[in-house]
């Protein structure tokens, strides 16, 4: 579907020219143009939006993570000298409440406040420090409630009820087989209980954008989002605008990692732009970010395998419980997910997987990378390792013996399609060499546990190694209608022919406009190649999530060039010759001969070409949890090999090697960005990385004591990439951004047990749980110790009225 | 807020004096974070950068001087032999980019326990030089640092320097981070051998209220040491050594690290490093 748009009566920011990139087809390492003005920091990045005349938004947040608002007073805010404008709930004139799924989420709360954080008032003033002082001065009676931060004690019936419809958020059985009598039958089962802890996208580009109002009650969003359409509705929605009147550009994004599905300061600054009649920018700053977007679900998992004596997996049975927080987000999708995929890669004859989704008074939680697969990969891998120690198995040996293969069934009842190389990919990390033992005494301190801090010259250092394989799916699932649209158009500009591809789909560091020209490159044969800024003149592209944009908007993209081409040539057959024809270097070419050049054959006209292309239908999951739910699956094995201070608990990575079947490389270079990054947001989640909450709130909500790894964490990376093609897809290439992130974390895992024979179910794994201190959790406010950085009490110190 | 910037010592002192409640700053490294998270709204800050006696450094009766100002990076380069503790703990701190700015005055003025800068300090004894326009006076560090994120200075005081003698014999610095760079200390131990006094310093950091001297353990390994024959250290005294280091901490759990991982990793750092420096000083080096 297409809404045309109009162009707004006084252009609000001049558009930028796309600049024209050259060269790389598809398969070429081919450089991003954004890259050196990234570098050099000439790149603008959404919080550097400006324009003259500007307004500062800032958002007055609920330090309490549950509490009924009794009243808001605004008075004395909008007294201040220099604010013009305070909202809140009563100022929405749409919809009051957004959400992707399930619009549960207040625009700006009203009654109740489910979660630390949440919006409550917004200010727009002459300064942002004006709009901050602002804030304090807004009164708000809060009656305080005690949190429910524990989702088994939300699941009780006796819990008090966070939403209308329940605490219940989603619920998913699958049913496989008959568990209950292939139990009968193992002779080996293991069983154990693991968890995952609140991990951050960590995006180094807060939460910004700048709204503009277009003097006739529409409004021009710059934003830095996932999916433009789906903000456009929902901010639509909420302004009481049709589609037409909001108008989104996508600004310059810096990192995503599904934090940017939901909204965030969206509606907000447009509410402002549109109260004020005056463009108005909002820009977080970090400690805010933690509590301006959603985080990855802590997990608690209880698994029971069950195989016979020489390692043939007869069943599973596994119960996950999710930690949704307050609001829905894109939480039932996780759950989903989270089931399809609990069993990991593995022919599983029978299997029980239940599912819990639940409201809690903790951070909403939705999408990161890997989206409910990481959670249940670490807790399966976890089981594997168990099974083959019980078994007296070599590890790999075991993932090997009982790997899926194309024609069999997984759990929820779809057909294993091929390509599914996952005995390939486990035997190839299993055959690269090992990074040779470098003797620890006298190393330099950067390759020992600890780094520079200078803690160990090799004493009580040990190594281990560590496999682990994992995998999702590609695009969205469950009956969705995933489209994407592009626009494509071949014109001769200076005497050269131009390619200018259109689309809405946004680039958030991953590559994809690099992949997008070099795709035109590749259909049509003409070197330079501009892709616009994307916005929402052109149709949705779908969201810049579930690894999906290289599939879904690089096939767009396809498709539009061979309908361009199909013109090229229906125009030469009738003025030139017809057999053998192609397009090489901008000279149409018969045969092998040259014909015409496409600046001849064009001359001043223009070849448009729109397409819409949507993926194969997928079903949603019936009440057995069985359907063919999902598009396409990517996988990606890990070994991990690491060093550990076993008396202090800290770790040196010191090499993940990797095989991962990409169906085709597109773009090389940016593949092993991808690789390479996705490791390490594993490597975090594995050693470092968790929001800690406490009664409901945010711990550490600062990138000093939020720790994401740094380059001296970060091992080399050994890959093996595979080209194995799927027939239905462009190219026949595979997703490949999330693989990287899945089986990442339970490989450096395994690796620390394999070192300390320790058995470290949860992560993020500290220091404590590797040198076997009891955990306590922290029984007082934290001062010494810390600069007070850990305290975060800004929102707590907020004063009450 | 007023902004000072003078560009001598005597100006700085002059401003600080009629308003002493103006906030110095140096790096920003400390500062900066407070205003940006919005803890400190300061009337008035002090911006000490153009003052250029703060930089300087200097030998003195068998005692440095070194000016406030003087950056890590530059501790690192230009005072490595002299002061190998201190620079030891000046490569943990922070990036490069934070060490380039960052001052052991800063490390003073903000007396945090995790201060990374002062075990090193405390360890050789070093004395704090404040000023005001009433003159100067010397405070030993341990006097110094009166508490968390509290100090011994005047309102009208700056602190211009401290003294500290040259390393008279190996020193060490380890600190625990769960990250392989760029953290703040869960907990850090500082030590420095004296044998021409025969003493041993011992100071933990970041696991208590201040950084603290291990007195117990040092009077222990001093009774025990052969100085003399520089004889080997056995296990068990090394063992015995860490486990005093370890009583000597009083600290807290919180989101960094457990009350008792920081207890049992202090004295694990303590009994290594007296391994290194002793092995250090049987070598002759």
């Amino acid at each position: 579907m297409m809404i045309e748009q109009t162009e707004p009566a006084t252009p609000t920011r001049e558009r930028p020219d796309a600049p024209v990139t050259t060269p790389g087809k598809v398969g070429e390492h081919t450089e991003r143009a954004d890259g050196v003005p990234k570098v050099k920091g000439e790149f603008e990045y959404s919080s550097d939006l400006w324009m003259d005349g500007m307004l500062w938004g800032a958002t007055l947040r609920s330090p309490h993570p549950h509490a009924n608002i009794w009243s808001i007073d605004t008075a004395e805010a909008e007294e201040m000298p220099g604010v013009q404008a305070v909202l809140t709930h009563e100022d929405v004139p749409g919809r009051k409440v957004y959400g992707m799924e399930v619009p549960d989420q207040p625009v700006l709360a009203w009654e109740r406040v489910r979660y630390q954080g949440e919006a409550v008032a917004i200010v727009a003033a002459d300064h942002p420090e004006t709009a901050r002082r602002a804030l304090e001065k807004i009164s708000v009676q809060y009656e305080v409630l005690d949190p429910l931060t524990d989702p088994e004690e939300a699941m009780k019936e006796d819990a008090p009820r966070l939403h209308l419809s329940g605490n219940v958020l989603k619920r998913i059985n699958i049913l496989h087989g008959d568990v209950a009598e292939a139990s009968a039958s193992a002779d080996v089962v293991v069983s154990g209980e693991y968890e995952v802890g609140m991990q951050d996208q960590a995006f180094l580009g807060p939460e910004s954008g700048l709204a503009v109002p277009d003097g006739q009650g529409g409004v021009d969003l710059y934003i830095s989002t996932q999916w433009l359409h789906l903000d456009r509705d929902q901010v639509a929605d909420s302004l009481g605008l049709d589609p037409e009147q909001v108008r989104l550009t996508l600004s310059g994004v810096g990192g995503a990692f599904g934090g940017r599905e939901d909204l965030s300061m969206q509606i907000h600054a447009c509410l402002l732009a549109l109260e004020t009649g005056r463009p108005v920018k909002m820009a977080y700053n970090r400690e805010e970010s933690f509590f301006g977007h959603v985080h990855r679900h802590p997990a608690k998992m209880r698994y029971e395998h069950g195989a016979t004596r020489d390692g043939e997996l007869l069943y599973v049975k596994a119960r996950l419980v999710f930690d949704g927080g307050a609001y829905a987000s894109s939480s039932i999708a996780v759950c989903t997910n989270a089931a399809t995929f609990a069993c990991g890669p593995y022919e599983v004859p029978n299997a029980r997987i239940e599912s819990h989704m639940l409201y809690t008074n903790n951070p909403p939680c939705g999408a990161m990378r890997g989206f409910g697969a990481v959670q249940v990969c670490f807790a399966h891998e976890a089981q594997m390792d168990k099974l083959a120690n019980e078994l007296g198995m070599d590890p790999l040996e075991l993932r090997i013996k009982n790997a899926v293969r194309p024609g069999i069934r997984f759990p929820f009842g779809q057909e294993v399609p091929p390509p599914a190389p996952v005995r390939v990919i486990l035997e190839r990390v299993g055959d690269m060499p090992l990074p040779e033992e470098e003797e620890v005494m006298g190393r330099d301190l950067r390759r020992l546990p600890g780094g520079v801090s200078n803690v160990t010259h090799g004493e009580g250092v040990r190594r281990g190694v560590g496999y682990a394989v994992g995998y999702k799916n590609i695009g969205f699932s469950a009956g969705f209608d995933d489209y994407s649209t592009a626009r494509v158009t071949l014109s001769i500009e200076e005497g050269e022919p131009l390619v200018r591809i259109h689309t809405a789909a946004a680039e958030v560091g991953q590559g994809l406009i690099t992949v997008e020209a070099q795709i035109a490159r590749t259909e049509l044969g003409v070197e330079r190649v501009a892709v616009l800024q994307a916005d929402t003149r052109v149709g949705s592209a779908g969201s810049t999530s579930a690894s999906r944009q290289t599939y879904m908007t690089g096939a767009a993209v396809k498709q539009a060039c061979e309908q361009v081409r199909a013109r090229i040539f229906q125009k030469v057959r009738e003025e030139y010759a017809d057999e053998d024809l192609a397009i090489e270097d901008g000279d149409i070419v018969s045969g092998g001969e040259s014909v015409v050049s496409l600046a001849e054959l064009l001359g001043g006209e223009e070849i448009e070409e729109t397409v819409e292309f949507h993926h194969r239908e997928t079903e949603p999951l019936d009440e057995r949890g069985q359907g063919n739910a999902h598009l396409q699956f990517a996988f990606a094995a890990h070994r991990a090999v690491v060093e550990v201070d076993t008396e202090l608990g800290l770790v040196r990575v010191v090499e993940v090697a990797t095989a991962q079947d990409v169906g085709k490389a597109m773009n090389p270079q940016a593949l092993e960005g991808q690789i390479e990054g996705g490791i390490a947001q594993g490597l975090g989640l594995a050693l470092l990385e968790e929001i800690q909450i406490k009664e409901g709130k945010i711990q550490n909500a600062s990138f000093t004591d939020y720790l994401i790894p740094t380059i001296l964490d970060m091992p080399s990376v050994r890959a093996e990439i595979l080209e194995l093609a799927d027939p239905e897809a462009p190219y026949g290439l595979k997703g490949a951004g999330e693989p990287p992130t899945i089986a990442s974390t339970p490989a450096i895992v395994a690796a620390l047990r394999d070192a300390t024979g320790r058995e470290l179910a949860r992560v993020p794994v500290k220091p404590e749980q590797i040198v076997g201190i009891a955990e306590k959790p922290p029984s007082e406010p934290p001062q010494p110790g810390s600069r007070g950085y850990s305290g975060i009490g800004h929102l707590d110190e907020r004063e009450e009225h | 807020m007023e902004f000072h910037s003078p560009d001598s010592w005597r100006e700085a002192l002059e401003v600080k004096a009629a308003q002493p409640e103006a906030v110095a700053i140096f790096g920003g490294t400390d500062v900066m974070v407070d205003l940006n998270f919005d803890r400190e709204r300061p009337g008035a800050v002090l911006d000490l950068t153009r003052v250029p006696e703060l930089g300087e450094w200097g030998e003195g009766d068998g005692r440095l001087r070194v000016g406030a100002g003087v950056t890590y990076t530059r501790i690192i380069s230009e005072l490595g032999s002299e002061l190998p503790g201190l620079a030891m703990a000046s490569r943990t701190v922070g990036s490069p980019q934070i060490r380039n700015r960052g001052t052991v005055g800063g490390n003073l003025g903000t007396a945090s326990p995790a201060g990374d800068a002062l075990p090193p300090l405390y360890v050789s004894d070093a004395e704090v030089e404040l000023a005001s326009t009433n003159g100067t006076r010397r405070v030993p560090v341990v006097e110094f640092i009166t508490g968390p994120k509290r100090n011994a200075m005047r309102p009208d005081e700056l602190i211009a320097a401290f003294h500290i003698p040259r390393a008279e014999g190996p020193q060490q610095y380890a600190k625990i981070g769960t990250r392989n760079a760029m953290v703040i200390a869960v907990c850090a131990f500082g030590l420095a051998l004296r044998p021409e006094r025969k003493r041993v310093g011992a100071c933990l950091g970041s696991a208590a209220p201040t950084p603290v001297r291990a007195r117990e353990a040092e009077e222990f390994i001093e009774s025990v040491l052969d100085w003399d024959s520089r004889g080997e250290i056995g296990d068990t005294e090394l063992r015995r050594f860490g486990e005093l280091v370890g009583e000597a901490a009083s600290p807290i759990s919180d989101v960094r690290g457990t009350a008792a991982y920081r207890t049992h990793a202090v004295g694990v750092l303590a009994r290594r490093t007296l391994g290194w420096a002793w092995d250090e000083y049987r070598r002759g080096e």
